[in-house]
């Protein structure tokens, strides 16, 4: 089992020869995996085996079970034409050249599907009779994932999903043998992330050796283990031990629903008729399922830091990498249900563009960053998702934006006379404007902290309706990327809601404009530059020259203390 | 019309602000207050969101024009529909939604010139503010650099009135700026000019 990926008509390569190590992403036009034909097309025919077996089932009981066959005569079976007419041959002949077609259909899919990696885009060719050519730039890439289904890992083999930033925009190599997927994987992210050559080419020495030595073992340790090539494969910095993610599971709200359902029947039952006891029965099958699913799909959850971003991993069964590169993170949700709160447990969940449909059923699975954990967890998965928080802002988000309102807390709460509008959580409501973040606190029976890295936020609404007017209060919403976390928050004071906007609005611009994500591994040419505000204050001296600097809102207070985020974690 | 150079956009910043020159329009553009109205209408409580400073440019007359014209063919077409239902093949019951739909047109229709005066938006040195509705207020600041396109559309009506609507797009669906009844000249510089900031603009995602 060698690199089964050979190059082919070879083109003009671009810049980006030099720059990367492995064979695959040297900027030429390669093939993929040669299963894969099979692997796509697999289901199409387990269909067709389905279908024959289905219409040929009394035929095989009466060839292996004799006794059980009815004497019922087929007129017009082709089977039995077949035999009578003595044309075994000739049947054989035809299934065999359905087979062959088959097999050329295959192949020449295979040979037409390409792909190339260059220094700017990744681009995949494919189709026969109608091409398709998909080129995603690489400064727009939102992550890198790694599926690797059930059959796919028996095989050795690995789906790799370049995540793009918009809807049906991945572009997917499916498949490549996994050594090969985490080499072109690693490629990718560096290439995208504008590091420096001299620095990818010094950790790349000496390493194809022992690729083509893991080549031969990963598919047992992938049988075995599942993970990834142990010098891919950094520790996780949370443990999720299966026993909290089921109590996890059991103690959210579908149960209460069930128990609902569950007393609902049993009274249905009681007062009406007891035949509706049965209905029980498909419901726990469909919760059971459903629980199943969830867990199956958290179970094996690591997440860890690597020199490319957050590398996170789950699924028993179909078991997802994906590689979240730094400032690809629009909206983070650290959140507490009610019945967690004993158990001290929250999730984190973010929003990002995950570059599927809207109706992909899988895009909830990629918003959970953390399914289930304790404090402690919650605070390296923050360290890990927000790097440009600063370390000692991190007591604002977790004991005072999580648990909730203490004494003296930098949060700006809803007005005591609107309490009316919030009448259990007007304590709580409120929100906080850091010079990278914006904070919004909400929810005593589920509490709820969003964060907003204000370098990612894409507008932001100021909103009142006529009952919040005569309050004096109003509605703030941050607008990001489309997702499970909902940037809103309502019922602030009127005066301090418009100088959030207004700051916010500001402070959006700055953060922006000192944000190197898209190209996170280049250090910024000259960082000292950041740190002198006003480049030329003389120029302000200068009134004709400038007339249009009136009109400049403020943004010059905004601190800038951080330094750009594209540190790595 | 400058960015004054106290911008904290470093210089070194890659190509986002090689080109400082290209401004921010202020107030002032005859293209885009031709045949507007001049005072936007808000709430007369005090605790209204405030307009705050600078030039608010508003929409064409010509606007609620359309939106009559628009509205009275669709009440034709309803009530005609009704009376043919109703009358000639005796169906009582098609008077019951056909009243709904007349009322909340006809209530549309009362409150939509004062709505019209009501949209707004507001230019500034890095953002697009857009504002409307006055029972229920709506502000929203569009950073230029977040725009990913720019749509303009006008149907048949729109063209022989000569006004467009203008759309911005961002990476997020929520933001839901559309800016109605400019006219075409407005839309076309409103579109160019967005298009020009937010190229020297340009951020992440």
């Amino acid at each position: 089992m060698s690199t089964p990926e050979t190059p082919a008509a070879p083109t003009p390569a671009a810049a980006a020869v030099a720059e990367v190590r492995s064979p695959l992403s040297d900027g030429e036009w390669h093939r993929l995996h040669p299963l894969t034909p099979l692997m796509k097309g697999g289901l199409f025919l387990v269909v067709v085996i389905g279908i024959v077996v289905t219409n040929l089932r009394d035929r095989l009981i009466a060839v292996f079970l004799p006794g059980m066959a009815d004497e019922y005569e087929y007129a017009g079976d082709p089977v039995d034409y077949i035999i009578a007419n003595d044309l075994l041959i000739l049947a054989a002949l035809v299934v065999l050249g359905v087979l062959v077609v088959l097999l050329a259909i295959f192949w020449l899919s295979w040979r037409f599907h390409t792909f190339r990696i260059t220094g700017d885009d990744v681009e995949v060719r494919s189709g026969v009779l109608f091409r398709t050519h998909r080129r995603a730039p690489l400064d727009r890439v939102q992550g890198v994932n790694l599926t690797r289904p059930m059959i796919a890992r028996i095989l050795g083999m690995a789906k790799l999903e370049v995540v793009g930033a918009g809807l049906d925009a991945n572009v997917k190599l499916e498949y490549l043998s996994t050594p090969n997927a985490e080499a072109v994987r690693g490629d990718i992210l560096r290439l995208a992330s504008g590091r420096q050559l001299a620095e990818a080419r010094r950790e790349t020495t000496g390493s194809a050796r022992g690729r083509a030595a893991a080549v031969v073992s990963a598919g047992i340790t992938g049988l075995i283990e599942g993970e990834e090539g142990a010098d891919d494969h950094p520790a996780s910095v949370v443990h999720l031990p299966p026993g909290r993610l089921i109590g996890a599971h059991l103690m959210s709200g579908s149960t209460i629903w069930l128990l609902l359902l569950v007393v609902g029947v049993v009274i249905g039952s009681v007062i009406g008729t007891p035949w509706l006891l049965f209905s029980i029965v498909p419901a726990l099958i469909g919760f059971g399922a459903y629980w199943f699913r969830q867990i199956t799909r958290s179970l094996r959850y690591s997440i860890a830091p690597t020199p490319a971003g957050v590398r996170i991993t789950f699924g028993l069964f179909t078991t997802i990498t994906e590689t979240l590169p730094p400032g690809r993170i629009h909206a983070v949700e650290i959140a507490q249900p009610l019945l967690w709160r004993g158990l001290g447990w929250f999730r984190i969940r973010v929003n990002r563009l995950s570059g599927r449909a809207a109706t992909d059923s899988s895009s909830q699975q990629f918003s959970d960053v953390l399914p289930v954990g304790t404090r402690a967890d919650v605070d390296r998965v923050l360290r890990l998702i927000l790097p440009g928080l600063p370390g000692d802002a991190l007591p604002v988000v977790l004991e005072r934006g999580i648990l909730g309102p203490v004494a003296d807390d930098p949060y700006t709460n809803t007005p005591r006379r609107a309490r009316g509008l919030r009448p259990l959580s007007w304590r709580r409501n409120g929100f906080l404007l850091t010079p990278d973040a914006l904070l919004l606190r909400s929810g005593v029976l589920r509490r709820a902290l969003v964060v907003l890295p204000l370098a990612r936020l894409q507008s932001i609404r100021l909103s009142q309706g006529p009952v919040d007017r005569a309050l004096d209060v109003a509605n703030i919403t941050g607008h990001t990327v489309l997702g499970q976390v909902s940037g809103s928050l309502g019922i602030l004071d009127r005066a301090a809601a418009v100088t959030l906007w207004t700051d916010a609005a500001a402070a959006v611009t700055a953060a922006s404009s000192r944000d190197h994500s898209h190209r996170w591994g280049t250090t910024p040419a000259e960082p000292t530059a950041i740190d002198v505000p006003p480049a030329h204050p003389a120029a302000i001296d200068v009134p004709p020259a400038q007339p249009a600097a009136i009109d400049v809102p403020a943004t010059e207070p905004v601190a800038i203390v951080a330094p750009p985020a594209e540190g790595s974690p | 019309m400058t960015i004054s150079p106290d911008q904290p956009t470093p210089a070194s910043d890659s190509p986002t602000t090689t080109d400082a020159t290209v401004a921010a329009p202020t107030g002032g553009d005859e293209a885009l207050d031709a045949g507007t109205y001049d005072a936007i209408v808000e709430p007369r409580s005090e605790n209204r969101l405030p307009l705050g400073d600078g030039t608010w440019h508003q929409i064409s007359r010509k606007y609620i024009v359309v939106q009559l014209i628009s509205h009275a063919l669709f009440l034709a077409l309803v009530i005609a529909a009704a009376v043919v239902l109703g009358l000639v093949l005796d169906q009582a019951w098609v008077w019951i939604p056909a009243g709904v739909v007349v009322v909340v047109t006809l209530a549309t229709l009362i409150v939509l010139p004062r709505q019209a005066r009501s949209i707004g938006y507001q230019l500034r040195g890095d953002d697009l503010v857009f504002r409307r509705g006055i029972l229920w207020q709506r502000m929203v600041a569009v950073p230029y650099g977040r725009m990913q396109l720019v749509d303009i559309t006008h149907g048949p009506l729109d063209r022989g009135f000569g006004i467009a609507q203008l759309k911005l797009v961002t990476a997020a669906a929520a933001t839901g700026v559309t800016i109605p009844g400019l006219t075409q000249a407005a839309a076309e510089r409103l579109r160019d000019t967005l298009i020009d900031v937010a190229e020297t603009r340009r951020t992440g995602l």
